[in-house]
């Protein structure tokens, strides 16, 4: 279990300074998959080389299953790190770089060639043993990468943007891989990544960190179903966001009215008391909760401005009257018939609860 | 018809392959006219000379002789004609061999960390520590051992400050030594080593530093598994280009040796100058020439074994 507190890390003095972390708390459960989630510049970065041991905070605890790790240089904390570079020693073979961080540790040379073969096994690489780094492509430099560090069986993992370098096809492949990997080995997973959708297949829980803070922590679902507040929304899926007046609560719901007056149950604030009564509120809604209608008795209303086809759907934007963009998605299905054109008037709706009241 | 096809011939393939070989060639001229002019015919004339006799006032008789050869390493005593070693230019030959490699290790010593100073430092600073490093290198070769000299000698800085200080009360005799041959070249081929290293290092991708510290390696275990397998081409280069013109090294020991500490450089010129001895002149560059071919040999020979081993 990986405790922060307070964990504070300003770069440079005086009005140049810049707080790359500011008071960040959060307590990371053993053999979890936990991810960091952020644009870059957002601090995920410089917390995991905090925790690496490459940067000094400039105040705040960190604790690796009560035991201190700040007063500890990085070659004696029990954490192992998987570059984004990769940073595979290029004068050592493959297994060479696997064997290096037991080596280091003294360990004796028959077990040390065992947790080789095992791990190569473990990555597929074993017919790749003897070969230098630089004569195996960026996938299999990956998984070399990954073997590496997962020899010296640390207790955490840490992983930097590990997949950016590689193709689209190879990186589906590999998020499975990687989540095999830790359900097989056990140990804690701390993975760094700007892509929302990498974040969502592979992890446990995840930190969503915008400059040097973190806006939320929580499942998957818990993430992308209950955005606390605007950035996380915008930022995990697409969102689209209007404004609304708050009614009343009502047991698990708030009742909020639209622009256009119609009035619906909604998804109350994370963590917040309700909104006041009256208060001008920001709704959530995705895209894929919304469908189009007739414009009569219709939730909203306005005109179909652009249709862009996807493949498996379909996006429509709808400008509404109240002057606001709406994007929606449809699933494009053998069955469907109804078609819309540019510039038709339609209605738009979605069911009571989909719609998300975020915290301003 | 037979007229066109003779005044626009299409060039066959091995024509115009014939042709791209020649203005290859064209391209190579220059170098290969400066090269036999400048290198290639000097070294021959040397090479003749080495087996000629030594004229009364210098120059040379065209009579064929091995003597010259012979007396690099052996001498005839002048009233018994008994044979012996040539003590004297063995000794020089020796001193020359282990100053040289004595320097190459110190600069090695001194410049492996200098080098990874500026090369750890932020980009735009780098520059400014290289010229720095290159300033003295620019600077007159002679001024620059003149100034070793002021401060090493009896009356120089380092001995007055040492004195006035209390700490000795005569001067240490430093100058006319070996140590002040070595000092001398030390600090004048410090560059050559800093500049080879300093270009591998700045290559180096830190993050492999990182990674050696991830995987449980100490400092010093990240330097010797890590860093210096990776930068050892500059090494390598750097300590060539400090060992083969300490051989040849000549102003240096000359102001700084003082005529006592003499070096293979010294002994040449000395048998081109007051002993009038062209021939054995010759022969001697000849066999200094010999000596870095052969220690460059030995040394690229056992680097690349020991990278066959790494491997």
């Amino acid at each position: 279990m990986i405790e922060i507190e307070g964990l504070t890390k300003t770069f440079g003095e005086g009005p140049t300074a810049f707080t790359a972390l500011d008071d960040v708390s959060v307590t990371i459960q053993s053999n979890e998959f936990f991810t960091l989630l952020g644009p870059s510049g957002c601090g995920k970065t410089t917390l995991l080389r905090t925790i690496a041991g490459f940067l000094d905070p400039t105040r705040g605890k960190l604790t690796l299953d009560g035991e201190d790790l700040l007063s500890k240089p990085p070659h004696h904390r029990p954490v192992n790190t998987v570059f984004q570079s990769y940073a595979l020693f290029p004068h050592m073979t493959v297994s060479e770089n696997i064997a290096f961080g037991l080596q280091m540790l003294k360990r004796p040379k028959a077990e040390i060639s065992a947790t080789v073969s095992e791990m190569l096994e473990l990555v597929q690489m074993t017919a790749m043993a003897d070969r230098k780094t630089a004569q195996i492509s960026g996938g299999q430099q990956q998984r070399v990468a990954l073997a590496r560090a997962l020899a010296p069986r640390p207790k955490v993992l840490l992983l930097d943007e590990p997949l950016s370098a590689l193709d689209f096809k190879l990186r589906k492949e590999m998020q499975l891989e990687l989540k095999r990997l830790q359900h097989e080995t056990g140990i804690t997973f701390v993975f760094v990544t700007h892509d929302q959708e990498e974040a969502l297949t592979m992890s446990d829980r995840i930190a969503v960190m915008n400059a040097g803070t973190i806006r939320q922590i929580g499942g998957p679902r818990d993430i992308y179903d209950h955005p606390a507040e605007r950035f996380v929304a915008d930022f995990i899926g697409d969102t689209n966001f209007l404004k609304a007046q708050m009614l009343s609560t009502e047991g698990a719901g708030s009742k909020v009215r639209l622009s256009s007056g119609a009035e619906i149950m909604a998804k109350p604030a994370q963590g917040e008391p309700p909104a006041t009564n009256g208060a001008s509120v920001t709704l959530a809604v995705r895209p894929e909760h919304a469908d189009l209608c007739d414009p009569n008795g219709a939730l909203l209303a306005g005109s179909l401005k652009n249709v862009v086809y996807f493949g498996t759907d379909t996006h429509y934007h709808v400008g509404l009257e109240s002057g606001e963009m709406f994007i929606l998605r449809r699933q494009n299905q053998p069955g469907h018939t109804q078609n819309w054109a540019t510039g038709d008037r339609v209605g738009l709706d979605f069911a009571p609860g989909t719609a998300q009241i975020l915290k301003d | 018809m037979s007229d066109m096809a003779l005044s626009d011939p299409a060039p066959s393939p091995e024509t115009r392959a014939r042709r791209e070989r020649r203005s290859r060639w064209l391209l190579l001229t220059p170098a290969l006219v400066i090269l036999s002019l400048a290198a290639s015919g000097p070294l021959l004339v040397v090479v003749i000379y080495s087996f000629l006799t030594p004229g009364d006032y210098g120059g040379v008789e065209w009579q064929f002789s091995l003597d010259p050869w012979f007396n690099v390493v052996a001498e005839r005593d002048f009233f018994t004609e008994e044979l012996k070693l040539a003590d004297a230019h063995l000794l020089v030959f020796w001193r020359s061999i282990k100053l040289s490699l004595m320097t190459a290790i110190l600069c090695l010593i001194v410049g492996f960390p200098t080098a990874y100073f500026i090369a750890t430092r932020p980009a735009h600073r780098r520059d400014m520590w290289m010229l720095l490093i290159m300033i003295p290198f620019w600077t007159n070769l002679l001024i620059r051992t003149f100034a070793i000299m002021e401060l090493i000698r009896n009356q120089g800085t380092i001995n007055t400050l040492l004195m006035a200080s209390g700490v000795i009360d005569e001067p240490i005799q430093m100058l006319y030594t070996e140590f002040s041959v070595l000092v001398g070249m030390t600090y004048v081929y410090l560059p050559l080593m800093i500049l080879p290293i300093y270009a591998s290092m700045e290559r180096l991708d830190f993050n492999l530093v990182e990674a050696g510290y991830d995987l449980y390696a100490t400092r010093l275990q990240v330097l010797r598994r890590i860093i210096f397998p990776l930068v050892k081409p500059g090494v390598v280069a750097g300590s060539i280009l400090v060992f083969v013109p300490c051989l040849g090294a000549y102003v240096t020991p000359r102001v700084l040796g003082g005529g006592k500490q003499l070096m293979l450089g010294n002994l040449i010129e000395l048998q081109f100058g007051q002993l009038r001895n062209w021939p054995l002149g010759a022969a001697l560059a000849l066999t200094l020439l010999a000596v870095v071919m052969v220690a460059l040999v030995f040394y690229v020979r056992a680097i690349g074994r020991e990278g066959e081993h790494n491997a």
